[in-house]
């Protein structure tokens, strides 16, 4: 990884949070006397990441943990509260107009629903063709052959220019999403969960479509998901996300093979794999807490078997603990 | 308890388009009281296109009605052989002539009014639901505040200020209902927005109005559609109580509603059918066009497709 | 063995009836469930598997209706009951557990008022008493606190408790067997160890039966004991989990496995089953794999294969994948 070409998205301590409105009636009712509600939503607090050229990043997490919120921001559809998105080098924003364009247009985002994900009333010819007779970036007589060549890219014929999208399976609207941010010529992919509402089969034939075009374009991608295993055998590198925070972060077979912080060792055992045979379930304490009400210190420690004292209390930041493997835990801390 | 449904959906057909729309259409069709419906419609709108030729005599024209001619009964003659099928008003009037002429005004108010107020709520609507933050509020509650007057005396007042004629009687009406359109159109529009492919939209860089026009709007007509459909008979009947009341159109441009009030007086007297054939034909009208518009609201909904 | 079957299907047949005639979502479905067994039902969409257990469980509604096939429960046939003598089993001897928990909980209603009006259906009961039984029940599936949360209503608890609740209430009545669809496939992993864990426990504590129904192959292997593998409304293959799926004797199985992120180095491309599964409108003739299968016959495309069974075995195939004997 050279040096010299800066990282196509870093974030430095991003936060976003959202705060609900309150409505006359609970602000009179909060003048009244009665305690305040949470109000503040902190989906992402603080994380700082930096993804090079050609990279793969995973992004794992349950519910709650804030990856869909870091993924639009990214992206471009969230504006962040605090800290700093820099694309290709540059803050967004300061980026002029015509570096806005690029940045937005740079960073396409592959969503998860496959049927909320295309316009019901428009047909994949009108999909496809759209940004590009809009943004002027091919002559109006080229626009078909483009969509034909992005349609047999995603493996569908070119006589589904004329469908709409409730004619097609889960999957092939799924391609249509891709080929849809690919006709951008985009520098870097969000993918929210995209194979995650897909049958087993069909799963396996997106995420070689994944790679494959990671290979023909030079994309870059961030790809969040719940599937450890998924996640796994497309990444380079994998990050895992709790309550906001990134708690541990590294190359992939080393984040598998020494897994450090105990979610993570727990999200790990947790997955049922299909070579393990009638285990005993050991299972992981209490509830994912509710990001309007995070616990205190590590919000990890009200379900970790390893928690201390210093847990409750204090927040752990992110530490190398190896080259190239961050970890935020007390644990490592202890002399033990 | 829904049991699941493996039924195939349009995915797994073949390659024929089976668009949504004829599905729907078919079902409106299947049911009995629809055809009645369309039938009853259909018959309506082909009379009052053709009224000026079908129609014996032109109410209108002051000079053709001859006073004697005054309140004969169904199926009489006049002094010089025209037979009056539906009998006459107190002016002399052919009652089935001004019927056709008023079906034809009730329809164009009644359609007119409904167009207009269907485009100004939608777009208010759409802002709102794009816009959130203060547009929204400021739009909403000027909706609100609508919304609080009875229809019928802002419509008087408006009435009472701009005079008689059928214009006038549109404007009051869309005055008041633009805003129930906006309601429903920014209630639908709240939950569209969320959808990922408006997401995908504005990640391609797309300018707001190409989102709210293209893409926003095209699938959130529904439900203001069915309110549309419905609200004709609704801005029908509107216009007929204000012309019943004296304020909407002109005495020589009878509209069924005024027609009615002309033979108000003469009910108890037993000249029944000044007022009750428009009556009949006003009823006639709203009916078909409200069990039109239940069917279609059912039809559109997406459970039942 | 020797003993009665818990639940014994045979031949089972339920469509789905439409305008252009009737869809056949479970065609020919043979099940046999011992007590205090967990049985599998593995498949992906279309393929007919939640089908089956809303058959077996009696919730087919108009348009759908089984038309062949025996449901035994005991030696009983479920199809001969009436609605009424069904509505004794439901909840009581046999419950159901849904993917989303708000199919089984009322969301206006408390859990205490729910779970009471479980219990006092089947069995009249002093309310003390059955208070009494359902806080033993949330006890059972790990709630805290079980008192103050049966005042709760459902919007109260998050989907895993809820899924929890829905558990207790199935087992309010210790039935003899629990058919569950896809009760994990909405809740985050580490939710889901929690609620395998506990289903684990209520199986060996209580022997309850299980038919679990999914699509994630890792939960079967980690829990079930036998497994039934369905496509395109068949029962394609099936046995003990072992046995299944250490050494698969469908194609399809096996693509199953291999299409599995984890069967495979990272990085390289997965081994992927080309086209889509078949809706109910077009399925094909022969067997409804063949379109897919890389180790297809001609005779495949033409002709059903008939079930075959080899020891604990079953398989619907021409050419299976491993040859198996009377020592398999």
């Amino acid at each position: 990884m050279s040096h010299s070409t800066p990282p196509v998205i870093e974030l430095r301590n991003v936060h976003k949070r959202f705060v609900k409105k309150q409505d006359l009636i609970q602000r009179a009712l909060q003048l009244a006397g009665k305690p305040p509600e949470p109000r503040t939503v902190h989906a992402v607090n603080g994380v700082s990441l930096a993804i090079a050229p050609g990279e793969v990043l995973g992004l794992v997490g349950e519910s709650g943990c804030g990856k869909s919120t870091l993924g639009r921001v990214v992206s471009g559809l969230h504006r962040q509260t605090e800290g700093e998105l820099l694309y290709q080098g540059t803050a967004v924003e300061q980026l002029n107009r015509m570096g806005k364009l690029a940045y937005t247009l740079g960073v396409q985002m592959v969503f998860q629903d496959p049927q909320a994900s295309l316009n019901p009333r428009q047909r994949l010819h009108q999909i496809l063709g759209e940004a590009l007779q809009v943004h002027k970036l091919a002559p109006m007589g080229e626009i078909p052959a483009r969509i034909d060549k992005a349609l047999a890219e995603v493996g569908l014929a070119a006589e589904y220019r004329n469908r709409l999208p409730h004619q097609l399976s889960g999957g092939q609207r799924q391609r249509v999403g891709i080929a849809r941010a690919l006709m951008v010529s985009p520098k870097f992919l969000v993918c929210d969960e995209p194979v995650a509402a897909l049958d087993v089969s069909i799963q396996a034939q997106v995420i070689n479509l994944f790679m494959d075009l990671r290979a023909q374009h030079g994309l870059t991608y961030l790809f969040i998901s719940h599937d450890l295993g998924v996640v796994r055998h497309i990444s380079d590198r994998v990050g895992i996300m709790y309550l906001g925070k990134i708690v541990e972060i590294a190359a992939t077979a080393e984040i598998f093979a020494r897994a450090n912080h105990p979610y993570t060792q727990a999200l790990i055992a947790e997955v049922p794999n299909v070579t393990r045979r009638k285990r005993m379930f050991v299972p992981i304490v209490g509830e994912i807490p509710s990001p309007l009400n995070p616990p205190s210190g590590c919000t990890f420690h009200p379900r970790c078997p390893l928690a201390m004292t210093r847990c409750r209390e204090e927040v752990p930041t992110l530490e190398a603990i190896a080259p190239g493997h961050w970890s935020a835990c007390h644990l490592n801390h202890t002399s033990a | 308890m829904k049991t699941p449904d493996p039924r195939p959906t349009a995915v797994n057909t073949p390659l024929t388009d089976t668009p949504r729309r004829r599905a729907i259409l078919k079902q409106l069709r299947s049911h009995p009281t629809v055809k009645g419906s369309v039938i009853a419609l259909v018959l309506l709108l082909a009379t009052v296109l053709l009224a000026p030729f079908l129609a014996p005599q032109d109410p209108y024209n002051l000079a053709v009605l001859d006073l004697m001619d005054g309140r004969l009964s169904p199926g009489s003659a006049s002094m010089n052989g025209f037979r009056f099928w539906l009998g006459t008003d107190s002016q002399g009037r052919d009652m089935l002539s001004a019927i056709l002429y008023g079906l034809r005004i009730s329809l164009t108010v009644g359609l007119s009014a409904v167009a207009l107020a269907t485009v100004i709520g939608s777009l208010v609507g759409l802002m709102a639901a794009y816009a959130g933050g203060l547009i929204d509020t400021l739009l909403m509650r000027l909706v609100d505040f609508i919304l609080g007057f009875p229809t019928i005396l802002v419509a008087l007042v408006l009435l009472a200020m701009l005079g008689r004629g059928v214009d006038k009687v549109v404007i009051a009406i869309v005055v008041v209902q633009w805003a129930h359109y906006a309601r429903i159109m920014r209630s639908r529009a709240l939950q569209e927005r969320r959808k990922e492919y408006i997401e995908a939209a504005l990640n391609l860089g797309f300018p707001a109005w190409r989102i709210m026009l293209r893409h926003l709007l095209p699938n959130c007509l529904g439900p203001v559609m069915v309110f549309a459909t419905i609200q004709i008979a609704n801005a029908i009947v509107l216009e007929a109580t204000l012309s019943f009341l004296g304020v909407g159109v002109p005495i020589t441009e009878p509209s069924l509603g005024l027609l009615i009030a002309n033979g108000f007086q003469y009910l108890l007297s037993g000249d029944y059918w000044i007022s009750m054939f428009p009556g009949l034909a006003l009823l006639l009208l709203i009916l078909s066009i409200n069990v039109i518009a239940d069917r279609l609201r059912s039809a559109l909904d997406p459970r039942s497709t | 063995m020797t003993t009665q079957p818990l639940l014994a299907v045979y031949g089972l047949h339920t469509v789905f009836h439409s305008e252009e005639g009737a869809w056949p979502a479970v065609s020919g479905v043979d099940l046999s469930i011992q007590p205090g067994e967990i049985v599998g039902l593995v498949g992906e969409s279309g393929s007919g598997k939640s089908v089956t257990g809303f058959s077996i469980f009696g919730l087919i509604d108009p348009p759908g209706e089984v038309i062949a096939g025996e449901v035994l429960f005991k030696g009983q046939n479920l199809r001969d009951l009436s609605e009424e003598q069904m509505r004794q089993l439901r909840g009581n001897r046999i419950a159901m557990i849904f993917q989303d928990p708000l199919m089984t909980l009322n969301p206006v209603l408390r859990i205490e008022e729910q779970m009471l009006e479980a219990i006092q259906t089947h069995t009249r009961v002093p309310r003390a008493q059955a208070l009494k039984r359902c806080v033993e029940a949330l006890e059972m599936v790990g709630i805290p606190s079980p008192e103050k949360r049966l005042r709760c209503y459902p919007h109260e608890f998050s989907g895993g408790m809820r899924q929890r609740v829905a558990i207790a209430i199935a087992m309010l009545n210790q039935p003899e067997l629990i058919i569950c669809d896809e009760p994990t496939t909405a809740l985050d992993v580490t939710i889901q160890g929690q609620i395998l864990y506990r289903m684990q426990e209520i199986c060996r504590t209580h022997g309850t039966a299980l038919v679990w129904i999914t699509h994630d192959l890792g939960v079967i292997a980690e829990l079930a004991d036998q497994v039934a593998v369905m496509y395109a409304g068949k029962i394609v293959e099936s046995g003990p989990v072992s046995q299944v799926l250490d050494a698969p004797a469908h194609p399809y199985t096996r693509g199953l496995l291999d299409s599995l992120p984890g069967a495979i180095q990272p990085g390289q491309r997965l081994q992927q089953i080309s086209g889509m599964a078949p809706s109910l409108s077009n399925r094909p003739n022969g067997c409804a794999f063949q379109p897919r299968c890389s180790h297809a016959l001609p005779q495949c495309a033409t002709s059903e294969p008939e079930r075959t069974t080899v020891d604990q075995r079953t398989y619907r195939c021409f050419a299976p994948l491993v040859a198996l004997g009377p020592a398999a």
